[in-house]
């Protein structure tokens, strides 16, 4: 009964804060990259003589900012197939 | 389901493991090496005419050479060799995926990890051929000697960056594949695909800019 309730703590922990990890790191990289590209946008209708730098500099800050998703679903993904956590305690009670 | 090509083990005495990561890996450098080696076997001089193998060639080393020109001015030759060796080793290994039974060598950590560490060597390296050892590494103790640790700190959550970038986007898109392929297996992974071949080229762009930058922002932090 003590190693079901452990397993399920963590199964349930991890599955939850995968999920919200995933969400948010969704949604604030997101609205950063609208703004860049927004800007840049407006930047390129002003000077279009400029789009090649103002593009390749944009590539790279969205590149900047989509490394944080990226991050959060790292993290996701090793919540949910690699838990080090639930390994361990798999691993105590000799499943 | 296989996350990283890691998992996958070809053959193991003791110790020594063979994975799908390292059999990718050397035949992705084979590949490479013997086409370049084709390629460069009977190169035309600049007044006769040209195979068209060489032709393509020289449009890559081209575009290559003109996108580092425009982030660190004239001396782009220097660093074409390195920089169009990491772009055409994770573009062709991203592109390689539409053969069936590949597995992207730069889906695993392992791999894009040597990769980020082999730029963060070669930043220091360019740096110290451009300005010296010691006007190089007294750009660390600016403004102040406290900002040291920052300096450290910042080179190396780049190079984190580098590695873990590169590994989650090719491992997502192969994950999402992956998963596609066991829920709706007729149709659906294939425009998922498509969009892991684009993906896997801008990120392979992306690699390469940010190890230019890098290294332009080594080396031109001595001529300011």
């Amino acid at each position: 009964m003590d190693k079901f309730d452990s397993v399920t703590a963590i199964a349930l922990a991890s599955i939850v804060m995968a999920v919200f990890c995933m969400a948010f790191g969704a949604i604030t990289p997101a609205l950063g990259e609208a703004k860049a590209i927004v800007q840049a946008l407006s930047a390129i209708a002003q000077q279009p003589d400029e789009a090649a730098t103002i593009s390749r500099t944009l590539l790279i800050g969205l590149a900047m900012l989509e490394s944080i998703a990226i991050y959060c679903f790292v993290i996701a993904i090793v919540l949910i197939f690699a838990n080090p956590f639930w390994n361990y305690i798999i691993l105590k009670h000799g499943a | 389901m296989h996350l990283t090509p890691d998992q996958i083990v070809l053959a193991q005495w003791g110790f020594v493991r063979i994975s799908a990561t390292l059999v990718c890996t050397w035949l992705l450098m084979a590949l490479m090496t013997v086409s370049a080696c084709l390629l460069t076997r009977r190169l035309a001089g600049p007044d006769q005419p040209r195979s068209r193998w060489q032709n393509a060639a020289e449009v890559v080393v081209e575009t290559i050479r003109g996108q580092i020109r425009t982030v660190c001015g004239a001396k782009a030759d220097t660093y074409l060799a390195f920089i169009g060796s990491l772009f055409l080793f994770i573009t062709c290994s991203s592109v390689l995926e539409i053969v069936p039974g590949w597995h992207a060598p730069t889906a695993s950590l392992s791999t894009t990890a040597a990769l980020a560490i082999s730029v963060g060597v070669a930043v220091p390296v360019f740096g110290v051929l451009s300005q010296g050892l010691a006007e190089y590494f007294r750009h660390y103790l600016r403004p102040t000697f406290i900002m040291l640790p920052l300096h450290l700190l910042s080179e190396t959550s780049r190079n984190l960056a580098l590695a873990i970038r590169l590994f989650g986007n090719i491992m997502s898109e192969a994950l999402v594949v992956g998963m596609l392929v066991s829920i709706a297996p007729f149709f659906f992974p294939v425009p998922m695909q498509m969009l892991a071949l684009l993906t896997g080229v801008i990120q392979a762009y992306v690699f390469a800019v940010l190890a230019t930058v890098y290294i332009a922002a080594a080396v031109q932090r001595g001529e300011e």
